[in-house]
């Protein structure tokens, strides 16, 4: 880097609204990003005109191969009636709409507009599980498909890195798999709002109603391994270490800092903002953790002047159990090789002192893969302004707040810190 | 050797022969599996290939119950699940590969650091004849 990192002007998120994650037969992409906006609208607590937005910067990654349509810009701006204003769809894999949160903060920083909606949006449940994996490692180097690998493949090896360099086990894994879980069940949009033992009671439950013996499982790291209620997807990357396949959107406002407070008394400020690129499985230097991820981190931490421990919550691009472990470290939350220790010791759950996911993340929330970044950004947005319900974390003056992305497997990472003042 | 680019194209032709190919910086020595055609260590850009031993340790692995439609044609599936792994070469390079000779169902027996010799997987014929970089236990 020549010399430190600089925004032209300072930048506010004043609205922010997501539309429910799951798996919809009867919803497209257009549906679910109109709904994405109209919770937005309704956040904007001055109230906004949308004629005002002056560009908007848009996030996927699978619809040319899952619903055969591109170009999906002018798209959404012709839904919510935006033309002809520019509208610009940003592919950074699982990271996409992260980009164009990032592209929309530069436009406004950069003097030249001073309104810019930004989000994401996917549709992805159409298809079958075969087709997703296979269009998602669209997304992988080609190394890694040639060589067999899915994208829970890729996590799982890496956490065959993590477990022999740090003594690590699926144990861990299962630690994050149930605080997501306990997370998701207090966060209405979540795909899965139920926790471990609510699944674990249903098929009891089930059993008992058919008169089969009902499974024994003595808590939920039992139940976690069972074969039977959690079957092996790519070793040691079990079912319920793996975010599902969802359908969703979701989508921020950005404006100018000087006209924030004309739109809530209430704006989050834009104070990090980095991204980082990184290599190949193969080409990477360590298996054990993303320098993309650290790479952004630094940038964002350098812009803010903030450091690891000022970040109160965070989430995290956890489409992999063991993802949320490595993020939390390269984060600089926790040192290399004590991630794992933390989220077993509860730092992490909603009433720890780092509550990390508390929408329940990837896992848990959903995974529509255009809509995560700035879904992501949706939560900070609640917890920051006290406004997240059941889930709210018991944080006393709770200020700032980060979210990180991470695309195909490593390949591009993004971390937005967002303050509230 | 006839000239080849330093690309990927050349890199699986190479598979084809029962070579894992790499290149070599001419300016400054540094080494690239699969090959390539600028060296960032120094920018230069005339490379030779080198052959590499094809020996190596397992550095990571995964077992794979559901993969892609190329795998699931060769018989693989949730009980018969495949191995792909990274590994470390003895040049010090890593790629990534198939894991053969080891139980997908039983990957507590799968060590890192096995040491691991290179195989070349043909399949199909003809103009749809490919081949896969795998490994398996010396």
């Amino acid at each position: 880097m020549r010399g430190p990192r600089k925004l032209g002007r300072g930048v506010a998120v004043v609205g922010a609204g997501m539309s429910k994650f799951g798996m919809f037969g009867d919803k497209d992409s257009k549906y679910l990003f109109a709904e994405a906006f109209h919770e937005m609208l309704s956040t904007v607590d001055k109230g906004m005109d949308p004629g005002d937005i002056d560009a908007l910067y848009l996030g996927n990654f699978t619809n040319d191969f899952f619903v055969h349509q591109g170009h999906w810009g002018p798209i959404i701006s012709d839904l919510l009636g935006l033309t002809p204003k520019p509208a610009t769809r940003t592919e950074g894999a699982c990271a996409a709409s992260a980009l164009a949160f990032r592209e929309g903060v530069f436009a406004i920083a950069s003097g030249f507009y001073d309104l810019v909606l930004v989000g994401g949006v996917e549709d992805m449940s159409k298809r079958s599980t075969e087709d997703v994996t296979q269009g998602l490692a669209m997304a992988a180097s080609p190394y890694e498909v040639r060589a067999g690998f899915t994208f829970p493949g890729v996590f799982g090896a890496m956490a065959t890195a993590y477990f022999a360099r740090y003594g690590a086990s699926r144990e861990h894994l299962a630690n994050v798999t149930i605080k997501s879980h306990n997370n998701a069940r207090l966060n209405p949009k979540a795909q899965f709002n139920v926790s471990i033992r609510d699944i674990m009671n249903q098929r009891i439950e089930k059993a008992k109603n058919k008169e089969e013996p009902p499974p024994a499982w003595t808590d939920e790291k039992e139940f976690l391994r069972d074969p039977r209620a959690n079957p092996v997807v790519a070793w040691p990357m079990h079912l319920y270490d793996c975010c599902p396949i969802s359908d969703g959107a979701s989508c921020v406002l950005l404006v100018t800092e000087e006209i924030a407070r004309d739109f809530t008394d209430n704006p989050l400020y834009v104070v990090g903002i980095g991204q980082g690129s990184g290599k190949g499985l193969h080409a990477k230097e360590d298996l054990t953790y993303f320098e993309a991820t650290r790479y952004a981190a630094q940038e964002a931490y350098g812009l803010s002047g903030l450091k690891p421990e000022d970040v109160q919550i965070a989430e995290v691009h956890d489409c992999f159990s063991i993802a949320e472990i490595v993020h939390i470290e390269d984060l600089g939350f926790f040192k290399p090789g004590e991630g794992y220790k933390a989220v077993e010791e509860g730092l992490t759950r909603l009433d720890g002192s780092k509550p990390i996911n508390t929408s329940g993340g990837l896992k848990c929330k959903g995974h529509p893969v255009g809509a995560t970044g700035t879904g992501q950004l949706v939560e900070i947005w609640k917890q920051l302004r006290g406004e997240a319900g059941e889930r709210q974390v018991p944080i006393k003056d709770l200020r700032v707040g980060a979210a990180q992305s991470l695309g195909g497997t490593g390949g591009t990472c993004t971390l937005t810190i967002l303050e509230r003042r | 050797m006839e000239a080849r680019a330093f690309n990927d194209i050349s890199y699986e032709r190479f598979l084809g022969e029962d070579k894992l190919m790499g290149s070599r910086c001419q300016k400054c020595g540094a080494l690239s599996v699969p090959p390539r055609s600028i060296c960032i260590e120094c920018y230069g850009s005339e490379m030779e290939w080198v052959e590499m031993k094809g020996k190596g340790k397992l550095a990571a692995f995964t077992c794979i119950a559901i993969g892609p439609p190329l795998m699931i044609e060769e018989g693989y599936d949730r009980k018969h699940p495949y191995v792909s792994g990274v590994v470390e070469l003895e040049e010090g390079l890593r790629v990534v590969a198939r894991i053969e000779g080891v139980d997908g169902n039983k990957p507590e027996t799968i060590k890192i650091g096995t040491p691991l010799k290179a195989e070349f997987l043909h399949r199909g014929e003809g103009e749809n004849r490919t081949t896969f970089l795998a490994f398996r236990p010396s």
